[in-house]
């Protein structure tokens, strides 16, 4: 049937077209498939990489085109590479990764070990637990707005509970030594959910047999845990931790809605920093410069973070 | 120790790797680091040379 169909459409091609066809290499074949990516990574990535480090060599001012657009060399990175106010905000940056990652792959990698257990109504608290990574970041930094509120914020009040403390006697978003750590206490609330879907598929890859051989040999739970779980289940966490230091370090939405930066500038991350002098103060070069540098160090990260996970995996 | 001066004067892949490693987490801990601006003002130019040394070395033989 088939056979006399590829007949029938064989005979309907004009002989010339036929020709053509026929005489194609499956390399030629390859590269009409490949081509349309290559152009779309091109035009959507590589031009606007290139685009972006010649703009951070010029003083060009979006709001201002009629401008004269002059080369300034390196000047731009080296006002950003010696402001104080920029340090401050990758300071602030580093607090918030290095928190929120933490926090999150130990919070998770437990959640994960105990979910993976098998105990009644296991489903419903595996949903329960995976809701807030459903929610809108600018939803959910919303809300947390309100939980926050010294007078009516349920967070004050839950502390007031646990510790006495009068809850109209501090601010969590108002005060710069508490501000940091409620984007952080946010933030692992609702992405820890992530890390935990990750770690559990981790967990749930390694075949039983492997456990009943440990059982086999006297090991304890204990050991069990170090010999066998952690390190097979070591390539995931090391996903979840690549996955969450790029997400973070690029956080924006979740941030400006929650404490739009301050106060001062003890919540403003690179990239809310990065949008004001690109998007506030229209300094495109300066800002160009800005994001070259965030880039250099996401991909040299990146670079080594890859290469890590290919060693554990190969081990 | 022996290996990995090997491997540098040999040009493999390893240990320039690993030397690229050095320089970009070298510099994105001098980036992010509350103690000195002098070494802020350098982190950039430590993190590039790690990056681009590690795309280089990547290519050269195991």
């Amino acid at each position: 049937m088939s056979d006399h169909l590829a007949q029938r459409v064989a005979s309907a091609t004009p002989p010339k077209l036929a020709r053509r066809i026929r005489g194609v290499s499956d390399r030629t074949i390859a590269w009409l498939f490949v081509t349309p990516t290559i152009l779309l990574l091109l035009a959507v990535n590589i031009f606007p990489l290139i685009w972006t480090i010649r703009l951070s060599l010029t003083n060009f001012r979006t709001n201002r085109p009629n401008n004269p657009v002059e080369f300034v060399g390196i000047e731009n990175y080296r006002k950003i590479l010696t402001n104080p106010d920029t340090w401050a905000s990758l300071q602030a940056t580093a607090h918030f990764l290095i928190w929120t990652i933490v926090l999150q792959v130990v919070i998770g990698f437990t959640l994960a070990y105990l979910i993976n257990k098998k105990f009644r109504g296991n489903d419903l608290w595996t949903t329960l637990i995976v809701l807030p990574m459903m929610l809108s970041p600018a939803v959910v930094g919303n809300f947390w707005t309100f939980l926050y509120q010294p007078q009516i914020g349920l967070f004050n009040y839950f502390i007031e509970f646990i510790s006495g403390v009068d809850p109209a006697s501090f601010s969590m978003i108002g005060d710069v030594s508490l501000a940091p750590w409620t984007i952080v206490l946010v933030d692992t609330w609702m992405w820890t959910p992530f890390v935990m879907l990750i770690c559990l598929a981790g967990l749930r890859s390694i075949p039983p047999s492997i456990y009943e051989a440990a059982e086999c040999d006297r090991a304890s739970k204990w050991r069990q845990f170090w010999t066998i779980t952690l390190p097979m289940a070591l390539p995931f966490l090391m996903l979840a931790v690549l996955f969450r230091g790029i997400e973070n370090f690029k956080m924006f939405d979740l941030v400006v809605q929650l404490t739009g930066g301050g106060p001062g500038a003890t919540t403003l991350l690179t990239s809310i920093d990065l949008k004001r002098e690109a998007f506030e103060k229209w300094r495109t070069g300066f800002a160009s410069a800005y994001a070259v540098i965030l880039f250099v160090t996401v991909f040299g990260l990146a670079s080594i973070y890859v290469k890590a996970l290919n060693k554990v995996k190969d081990r | 120790m022996n290996n990995f001066i090997y491997g540098l004067l040999h040009l493999r892949r390893g240990a320039w790797e690993m030397v690229a490693t050095v320089l970009i987490a070298l510099g994105v801990v001098m980036l992010m680091q509350p103690l000195a601006l002098v070494l802020f003002t350098y982190s950039f130019l430590v993190t590039l040379i790690g990056t681009v040394m590690f795309i280089i070395v990547s290519h050269f033989p195991e």
